[in-house]
Order: structure tokens, then sequence, then C-alpha cells
């Protein structure tokens, strides 16, 4: 069986992200760039999967811009067989759409022909939430989303989910779509005699017109605004006072 | 020209970091207390395959330059081991380097792959306490017997000899006298470091306990012919070849914990309140941190000149040596104005910077003096008469 892991190119989640002046995003010039953490997790467990036996080869598909090479270069040498890269923007600050991303993976799903699609709950920039979702609409596959434990038994998946409160388990026909969270596993780091690997395992480089799929966006950004700073917190002198201030300037008791 | 930093020198930077930073504070103030040598740090390096970087890729190394060793030594400092965490792994990048190029094919398959992966460590006995500098004085001698020498001699500052499993000797075989140079009539040996015959006595010192330096003592030592390294009599050239990349790790490292330490220091300055205000808002405070964040930076462009040198198998000495100089005196400063700019917390364990001020003095001094690199420079670039 194969398995096709989308990775995102997403701003380090170790920097401080800074609001452009004109508010239309986050600056991302000379910015840390990663992978987006929950697809370092399903990379993580394809190639786990791999290693017992049960997926045959992992795929690791990225869309953006160039510079998303090196994003799968990390996914190579983490222990991925192959890489495509599908340049879809000039800019880093173009974000694709999910619902473009779920059309390209799904024309990818077609030619590739996996078994399973193990992908990131979410992205940690835009927090969407919906590429894997899409795909498996598009696809008419079934899904499986914030995997927590993932088991793969015949033709059928047993996933256990984080849901509010607690876990779920189902067990989902293949092939089918995985969004995987982040209790999940650990991400291996990649070793050097990995990443010298990584350099020669190939990597095909593709743009959306390759696949007949329109990326233009359909959501306009209308605003980007910072958290509000957090206030000083304040001393209190005694217990009585504590509640006095909960009672009367908190409200929450 | 190019600056640009590769994609592969990138997930090296990245690799080594995510190792590194399961190392904490707490780790390196421990293994300093305790005075042991840092094991789990070594393993977890060799078991990324740090350790083979520059060796060659059919020993099992992964064949890279001195770029590519600055970039990973320059992160490993940066996370709190100072020059702990790079003593523990440095004489392993560089010092096999004469055995790389001059030993034999025996020689390399046998010993090569034990160092990658990290099942042997060496030490390197160059210096003598009455040779100093001039390593041309050392004393110890080879004499040749049957099958092999039996070596006498004191070497100095051996660092990790209570640890390797096996040691780098560079010795006299032909009395200074009877050579045409003094460069002449020294061999180096790699041989097994067997403490029950090479007695190790270790050197209470300023910084760094958890590696240890020693006083090596070697009596009527026999070493087999072939732990020779290449022709007898031309270990000093040999010595040589590992020098300069020696001197740019150095640096690179140097600067790495300068980083580790003007990092700390600047995060304290924006949260440290006195007078009503962070510290880091007056002058006096921001001033000197960011003079020192453009001396590490000037530093590093020479230090990575110099790698870039090297591995284009340029002529490098002495950009190497003035990235040495200049590496180890900006990451000093910058230690001390961490240490200033934390108050009287810097002068406390807790703070880490303290460490990283004492560990980060050896530098300046070794694997060769400020001094000395003055002279190098003054003679080979500026064409004054040798002074030394
Ligand atoms: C922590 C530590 C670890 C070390 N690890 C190792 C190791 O693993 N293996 C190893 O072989 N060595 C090691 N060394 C030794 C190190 O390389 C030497 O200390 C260094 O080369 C200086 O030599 P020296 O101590 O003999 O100084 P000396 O030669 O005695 O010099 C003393 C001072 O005089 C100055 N001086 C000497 N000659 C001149 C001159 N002509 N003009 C101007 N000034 C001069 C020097 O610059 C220096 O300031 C280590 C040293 C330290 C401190
Ligand atoms: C070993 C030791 C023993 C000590 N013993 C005693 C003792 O017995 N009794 C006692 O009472 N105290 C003692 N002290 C405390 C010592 O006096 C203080 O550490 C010292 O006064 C500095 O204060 P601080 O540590 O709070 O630094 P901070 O006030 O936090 O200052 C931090 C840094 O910011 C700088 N800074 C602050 N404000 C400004 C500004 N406006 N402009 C420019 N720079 C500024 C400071 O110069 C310093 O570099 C001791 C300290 C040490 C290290």
């Amino acid at each position: 069986m194969k398995v096709l892991v989308p990775v995102k190119r997403v701003i380090d989640y170790n920097v401080k992200v800074r609001v452009k002046a004109d508010g239309s995003g986050v600056d991302l010039a000379n910015v840390k760039m990663s992978m987006n953490p929950f697809d370092e997790i399903a990379v993580e467990e394809a190639i786990r999967l791999k290693e017992e036996g049960v997926a045959s080869e992992v795929v690791a598909v990225s869309i953006g811009v160039k510079q998303a090479q090196e994003t799968l270069r990390t996914a190579l040498a983490m222990g991925a067989d192959r890489a495509i890269l599908i340049v879809a923007a000039d800019d880093v600050h173009t974000d694709i759409e999910p619902l473009a991303v779920a059309k390209l993976l799904a024309a990818v799903v077609k030619e590739e022909e996996p078994g399973l699609v193990l992908a990131g709950k979410q992205a940690i920039d835009n927090d969407m939430n919906a590429t894997g979702q899409m795909l498996s609409a598009l696809l008419g596959w079934s899904q499986a989303t914030f995997a927590s434990e993932v088991t793969i038994e015949g033709d059928h998946a047993l996933v256990t989910r984080e849901v509010d409160g607690g876990l779920q388990t189902i067990k989902a026909k293949m092939p089918c779509i995985v969004t995987v969270d982040l209790r999940l596993n650990e991400p291996r780091y990649a070793s050097l005699p990995n990443i010298m690997k990584a350099k020669k395992k190939p990597l095909d480089e593709k743009t959306p017109d390759d696949y007949g799929v329109d990326v233009s966006p359909r959501l306009s950004i209308v605003k980007t605004a910072e958290p509000p700073t957090r206030k000083a917190g304040v001393k209190v002198g005694s217990v009585d006072e504590l509640i006095t201030k909960l009672k009367d300037e908190a409200g929450v008791i | 020209m190019n600056f640009e930093v590769t994609e592969e020198q990138k997930a090296i930077r990245e690799g080594v970091a995510a190792v590194a930073k399961q190392f904490d504070d707490h780790y390196w103030g421990r293994k300093e207390a305790e005075e042991s040598f840092p094991f789990e740090f070594h393993r977890a390096m060799a078991e990324g395959g740090w350790l083979g970087i520059t060796m060659p890729e059919e020993y099992g190394g992964a064949g890279l330059g001195v770029t590519e060793a600055s970039i990973m030594m320059n992160e490993v400092a940066r996370h709190g081991g100072g020059s702990a965490a790079i003593s523990t792994i440095h004489i392993n990048l560089f010092g096999p380097h004469p055995i790389v190029v001059f030993g034999n094919s025996d020689q390399k398959s046998e010993w090569i792959p034990r160092l990658v992966s990290g099942k042997d460590q060496v030490c390197f006995g160059v210096t003598e306490p009455d040779a100093g500098l001039d390593t041309t004085r050392i004393k110890t001698f080879a004499r040749k017997v049957d099958g092999g020498y039996i070596i006498n001699g004191r070497k100095l500052w051996t660092s990790t000899a209570q640890v390797a499993t096996k040691i780098l000797i560079l010795a006299r075989t032909t009395p200074i006298e009877e050579c045409r140079k003094p460069t002449d009539g020294m061999t180096i040996f790699y041989t097994d470091l067997d403490r029950s015959k090479i007695e190790v006595r270790k050197i209470p010192k300023m910084g760094r306990a958890a590696v240890d330096s020693n006083a090596t003592f070697i009596d009527e030592y026999f070493v087999p012919d072939a732990h020779r390294i290449g022709e007898e009599g031309k270990g000093f050239s040999y010595l040589l070849h590992s020098l300069n990349p020696e001197r740019i790790l150095v640096a690179a490292e140097a600067i790495g914990m300068g980083h580790d330490a003007l990092g700390r220091a600047a995060r304290y300055a924006t949260e440290r309140v006195v007078f009503g205000r962070q510290i880091g808002q007056n002058q006096g405070i921001q001033h000197p941190l960011a003079e020192s964040w453009i001396e590490l930076e000037a530093a590093d462009a020479i230090t990575m000149k110099a790698a870039w040198l090297y591995d284009a198998g340029m002529s490098c000495g002495a950009e190497a040596n003035a990235a040495k100089f200049l590496a180890a005196r900006a990451a000093f400063t910058a230690c001390e104005r961490a240490v200033l700019t934390h108050g009287g917390l810097g002068y406390s364990k807790e703070y880490q910077v303290e460490r990283l001020m004492r560990e980060v003095m050896v530098f300046r001094i070794a694997p060769v003096t400020e001094q000395l690199i003055l002279s190098f420079v003054a003679e080979k670039v500026l064409g004054q008469k040798k002074s030394y």
C-alpha cells in the first residue's frame, strides 16, 4: 500500500509572528519556515507504517512556493521515499486555499493511487482545518479526523479520534483520509546519513496546470490583527481583597 | 560571491539543533558539578550520524567539508552545553584527519567506522610541558624496535584521555639535532590508550569540568608498526593538514557560544525591570549587546570564508587564524557582557552565564594563542621578520 502525505511549509512555531503594516497578513520575509508540525506527525506515522511492513512506499507532496522543496527534503530525510512539489505561487505570502489544495491533492491521488492519505489536522498558519475533509469529499473516500491512534487492519483503518471530552474509536473503510492530531506520535529527527540520502531521492516538480486546477483565490483577507496584549497582573493583599475583586471587577463569582 | 546557505546546510543545522535541545541547562549544570563526561550527549550525536560528518563516505561518514562541520559545531555550541558539549565530540571531527589523508586502507577501514559510530573516542597528544607552542621541541620519543616502537614521554592537556579508547601521539623518531630541519623527524601514531600502562592524571581547571584534560605519562609503551600513520619522520607535516580546519572549527564553536550567551543576555534585558523600566531600554545595556552581535557576525563572516577557502582547496592559513582570533575574542566579550547584564544574578550558577564565561576563555588559549596568531599574520601576511 502506498501512503500519500501532504506537507505544508509554514512559519516556524517558535517564531514570534508580526502582522504586516497593511494588515494583509503576517510578515513572512526572512523568517524561519518549517514543516507544519501536524504534517511532521503524519510523515512519522507513514514511515512507521512502512517500517511495520504495512505501507510499501511513502510519497510526500507539497503545494506552495518553490522553497517548499526544503520542506519536502525534510520529509525525505525523515524517511519518505519520494516527493512531489507543485509550485503554485511565487510570493511567499501567497497562501493557497484549502479547496485548491484539496483539488490538487485529489488529482495527485488519482495519479498515484495511494491506499491511504495521512494529513495534518490543520496548518498552524491559517488554522483552516479543512483540506483533509474537502479531499475526502472530492474523492468520495471515508475520512477519520483528529487521529491519536491509527491501526490498519486489512481493508479497514481503526482510528482513535480526539473529540471533545474524550476519545472515540472508529472503523473506516479503506482507502481513506486520516488527519492526525498532536498526540499520535513523536516525530523523529533527521539524522545526518538520512539527510545525505534525501539529497538523492527523487523530487518531481509540477504546476497546477499539469493537473488542470485553478488555484486563484476565492477568499480575500479583510483584516489581520494581533491578539490583544496581556495586561500586567496585580498583587492582592488578602483573601478578602481577592474575593472582592473577583466579584466586583472580574465579575466571575 | 555567494553567502546563501544551502538546503543541506539548513537541514544540518536543524538536525543538530534537534539533538542538542534534548540536553538542557540542567543537564550541563549537573555534568559540570559532578565532573562527569557527557556520555549521553556523545551517544546521541553518534546515533544521529553526526560524528562522521567529515569522514569519507566509504567508511560510513558523510564526506562533507569543514563548512558543514563548522555549521554543525556552531549549532552544538548554541544550546547551553558550552565548551563541554563541544569538547565531547570536537577531537573526533578533526583529530583523525591525518589518518584520513595519510593512513593506509587497512587502517582506515579498521579505525574510521569505529570513530563514526562512537565506539572509539580519540584524544590528541601533541602539547608537552617542556615544548609549549614550539612543537618541534617535543621530548616524547619513539624508539624503533622489532615490529614497532617503544614510546617514552609526557603530554600535557590531553583532553578526554580519561574516557578515550584511542590516542593520537606525536613523537620524535629522530633527535632534533640529527634533523635537517626542526620540523623533520617526528612521527604520528594512532594507538590504543591503555590506561593500565599509560598514566592519565586529570588537571583541575577553570571551566569545562565535565570534560577532562590531563597530564599523560607514557613510559616504555609498545606501539606496533601498524599503528604508525604514513611515513616515519613526516608526522609534523601531516599534522599541519589538520591545523587550519581545527582553527576554523574552534572559531565556529566560539561564535556559537557567544550567541548563546548573547541570547540569554538579550532575553534577560527585556525581562528585568529596574528603575521602572526594562534594563535593556538603557543604552548602557543595549549598546554593548548590539556590539557583541556585530562582533560575532563579523567573526562568523571570516570563519565561513576560511571554511570556504579550505573546502575549495585554496590556502586559508591567514583567514583560519584570523577567524579563530576574532571569534574567541568576540565570544569572550559576549560572555562577559552577558554576566554583567544579569547584574548579581550573572554571578550565580542558576543563570548559566558564569559557566559560559569560564568555559569560553579556553578559545583564546587553545589550540593556539593570540600572540602566536599575531606573530603568524605579521610574518606571513605582512612580511615581517619571524619573531618566534
Ligand atoms: C582546556 C585545554 C584543553 C587542551 N586540550 C589539548 C589536547 O587535547 N591536546 C593537546 O595536544 N593540547 C591541548 N591543549 C593545549 C593547548 O593547545 C596549549 O595550551 C596551547 O597550544 C598553548 O601552549 P602552552 O600552554 O604550552 O603555552 P606556552 O607555549 O607555554 O605559552 C605561554 C604564553 O607565552 C606566549 N608565547 C610563547 N612564545 C611566544 C612568542 N614567541 N611570542 C609571544 N608570545 C609567546 C604564548 O602565546 C602564551 O601566552 C589544551 C589546552 C587547554 C587549556
Ligand atoms: C557574590 C555577591 C555577593 C553579594 N552580597 C551582597 C550582600 O551581602 N548584601 C546585599 O545587600 N547585596 C549583595 N549582593 C548584591 C549586589 O549588590 C547586587 O547584585 C548589585 O547591586 C546589582 O544589583 P542587581 O543584581 O539587582 O542588578 P540589577 O539592578 O538587576 O541590574 C542588572 C543590570 O542592569 C543594569 N542597569 C540597571 N539599571 C540601569 C540603568 N538605569 N542604566 C544602565 N544600566 C542599568 C545594571 O548595571 C546591571 O548591569 C551581592 C552580589 C553578589 C554577586
